[in-house]
């Protein structure tokens, strides 16, 4: 029950009330560029969550077990980066090999995650928040995959019905790209405080 | 003097990356700090710093080994030296600066990803020689500072009524506290690539 309550309220609180899209700015620049169609933005957000669970728990483990023990904190970000690039290499790799339909779905974006923020923002702020056990961190890096999935998808379907809407010429693309999304931040803000 | 693909005059080199390819305002690129640390100017500054010293030590690095640089290997070699230099700009800060460090929290590490660095590895530094490359990271940082700068201040006037600890607008001025959340980051963002458009009468992000 207890176990089942902290998977509940994490994934709840990574979703929703700090949504990395929303509240921390993590992942912005796909979530600008990428979204224009809900189907890709679906495969982007799955592969995202994908990769973010396994490096998350990655890093929380080489963190608590390697670095921790031997007083190596110095070199924390690089052995972030490599853990991360090396996830990327080895998820693009069994994919390809062992499913190929899927490889064809979202293949493309793999090379990307390793350099987005919601990725190497997550194994930061579980490090920063002081989580201390496996789950916690395997739900929150989880639940930060899952919440940027929610947002990319919420703004491909915007931008699927804005495409329609008679735009100033000056605001089309970027701008109004922005001010939407600011918009949605506004709606996302009723969920702050929630959860501590 | 392998591989010298790009090589711009050194005038060029410099003011490219300030305004006519400025990476936030005109590429939209890396745009999560901009958005994240302009709740107001001190900290923006201080960001906009720690990007230009990333940028030039991280391009100077770059551009003297770019004659042993394997393709595939390339954009591993990129983030391993950002990373170096993002771990020495942070402990600087939390040293000299804990203030700061504490305000930027995670944003200061997460300069590693940040799209303008390995961009301008990729597209300048790999294939230049060493004096471009200063001038084009001196060039681009400039840029991105100006633009975090610029949104820092209307953000912090609108949402406080000061500018870096003094007072600037009337007594009566109410302070719009949503300036100071996510959603006075993005809207600002936004209208100023909209103005900004609709003065110069161009728009590179219309589809």
């Amino acid at each position: 029950m207890d176990k089942f309550y902290v998977i509940l309220v994490g994934i709840m609180s990574m979703v929703l009330i700090n949504n990395f899209v929303f509240t921390k700015f993590l992942g912005i620049c796909p979530y600008l560029g990428v979204s224009g169609r809900i189907d890709t933005a679906f495969g982007m957000g799955m592969a995202v969550t994908f990769v973010a669970t396994l490096s998350g728990t990655l890093t929380w483990l080489v963190d608590h077990y390697i670095l921790m023990p031997n007083h190596l904190e110095i070199t924390r970000y690089i052995c972030y980066i490599l853990i991360i690039a090396g996830a990327v290499q080895l998820v693009e790799m069994y994919v390809r090999r062992f499913f190929p339909a899927l490889y064809d779905t979202f293949g493309v974006f793999l090379p990307l995650i390793a350099t987005n923020c919601v990725i190497l923002g997550v194994c930061l702020f579980i490090n920063i928040w002081g989580i201390d056990n496996l789950l916690e961190a395997v739900v929150l890096s989880a639940g930060a995959g899952l919440g940027f999935a929610l947002a990319i998808c919420i703004m491909a379907g915007i931008r699927e019905d804005l495409v329609l809407a008679d735009v100033p010429e000056a605001f089309q693309g970027a701008p109004i790209t922005l001010i939407t999304a600011g918009i949605l931040t506004l709606a996302f803000m009723g969920f702050a405080g929630m959860i501590k | 003097m392998a591989n010298d693909a790009y090589q711009p005059s050194l005038l060029d080199a410099l003011t490219v990356g300030i305004w006519r390819e400025n990476p936030t305002f005109r590429l939209l690129i890396g745009m999560c700090p901009p958005l994240a640390v302009s709740t107001a100017v001190k900290p923006a500054l201080t960001m906009g710093l720690s990007v230009i010293f990333v940028l030039i030590c991280s391009n100077l690095v770059i551009s003297s080994m770019r004659n042993i640089l394997k393709p595939h290997l390339r954009i591993m070699m990129f983030t391993l030296t950002i990373a170096t230099f993002v771990t020495i700009c942070d402990l600087y800060l939390r040293a000299f600066l804990p203030d700061m460090s504490k305000i930027l929290g995670p944003y200061v590490p997460l300069i590693i990803v940040n799209c303008i660095i390995i961009f301008r590895a990729e597209a300048c530094a790999s294939k230049s020689g060493l004096l471009v490359s200063l001038l084009d990271a001196i060039g681009t940082g400039t840029g991105f500072t100006i633009a975090i700068c610029i949104l820092a201040g209307i953000r912090e006037i609108l949402a406080t009524g000061n500018l870096i600890g003094y007072r600037v607008m009337p007594e009566a001025f109410v302070p719009w506290l949503a300036m100071q959340m996510p959603v006075g980051a993005f809207v600002t963002l936004g209208l100023i690539l909209g103005l900004s458009a609709a003065l110069t009468g161009k728009n590179k992000g219309a589809a």
